[in-house]
């Protein structure tokens, strides 16, 4: 009997310490075409062997959340366990004739629209589920973006941790020190999904955050 | 009819003082603003929407997309003043935005049919509307 009660007690107080350790949720949020699926097919191929979904040029190419479950990353000897939780890109407008300027055709257009704003919807209410966030952000564009602003927002309002990536490093344009001055409050890695580049220092990131959960 | 048709051609600016939006419960807010971008006004609004706030306009916007005719979202943009003054001086803004709410914030929210684009800076805001008002 006495053992019973140490024993649960045991498995009440450290499993949930370990649980919450090792198999966090982790979203990955931003703006559309940040590069969030990019870094998901990274760390999935990484560690995984294989990608979670397909990346495009055309904006909300996801339009629905999509996850990959117990993504075993080790790093120095450490390992962390996550579930990997890829969002829709957020955005405030949605205009079907936009992808129309990708080839689509009209229906086609309206169709990817509609799904579009669904899929913003699905990725705010995500926000009540994750542990923890990694904000993608395209390192190339301006970072003072309301949308940005609001997902941060959120995010500290819920006390959820966050870590912002700079996607894109590879491109002339990306400025990193920008975005850094732009948020001085958080963690800010510069890194190349498409190419992998600086990975390494985003992994040591990604444990970083794990422990802030 | 002819009274909304001239509309159409008009381009309005709403200023929105603290003290209106203040006194609404969040929902009203966001009812408020969603209700005056559908008629295709933009807001210039006194102070700002908490982030929880700005997350259901965002929804709400998303779920009016395809059902309003013509309607294809938001553009917004918040600045604050006082973000980059020195240590003292936010501390002096902090209990000033404690005592009389954060005043000292603009918010600008237009539909995206009109506001191409809301470009920004941290202190200042441009707003680049569509060519054929």
């Amino acid at each position: 009997m006495v053992i019973r009660i140490i024993k649960s007690f045991f498995n009440r107080v450290f499993g949930n310490i370990f649980s919450s350790r090792t198999n966090l949720k982790i979203g990955l949020y931003g703006p559309p075409n940040a590069g969030k699926t990019s870094l998901a097919n990274r760390i999935c191929k990484d560690w995984t062997g294989e990608e979670l979904g397909k990346v495009s040029k055309i904006p909300h190419e996801t339009r629905k959340v999509q996850f990959k479950e117990k993504v075993e990353i080790k790093h120095k000897n450490k390992v962390l366990t996550l579930k990997l939780v890829d969002t829709p890109g957020i955005a405030t407008k949605i205009d079907y004739e936009d992808f129309m300027k990708f080839g689509l055709n009209k229906k086609e257009s309206k169709k990817r629209a509609k799904e579009a704003t669904y899929g913003v919807i699905e990725a705010i209410k995500w926000l009540e589920d994750v542990d923890a966030v990694v904000i993608v952000l395209d390192a190339s564009q301006n970072p003072y973006s309301q949308v940005n602003l609001t997902i941060i927002g959120n995010l500290v309002a819920r006390n959820i941790p966050v870590l912002l990536v700079g996607n894109k490093i590879d491109l002339r344009k990306a400025d990193i020190k920008k975005m850094s001055a732009a948020f001085p409050e958080y963690d800010v890695v510069g890194i190349s999904a498409k190419q992998g580049t600086n990975m390494e220092e985003f992994y040591e990131s990604l444990f970083k955050l794990a422990k802030k959960v | 009819m002819a009274k909304n048709k001239n509309l159409k051609n008009k381009l309005t600016l709403r200023f929105v003082s603290y003290s209106e939006m203040s006194k609404l419960e969040s929902n009203e807010r966001i009812k408020k603003l969603l209700d005056n971008i559908v008629e295709n006004k933009i807001i210039v609004l006194q102070g700002k929407l908490e982030p929880v706030e700005e997350a259901t306009l965002i929804s709400s916007t998303m779920a009016l997309i395809g059902r309003v005719k013509g309607f294809k979202g938001v553009e917004l943009a918040t600045i604050q003043p006082g973000k980059e003054n020195g240590f003292f001086e936010n501390i002096k803004v902090g209990l000033a935005r404690a005592l009389v709410g954060e005043r000292d914030s603009l918010t600008v929210i237009g539909p995206a049919a009109i506001v191409r684009d809301i470009k920004k800076d941290p202190s200042k805001i441009d707003l680049m509307l569509v060519k054929s008002l």
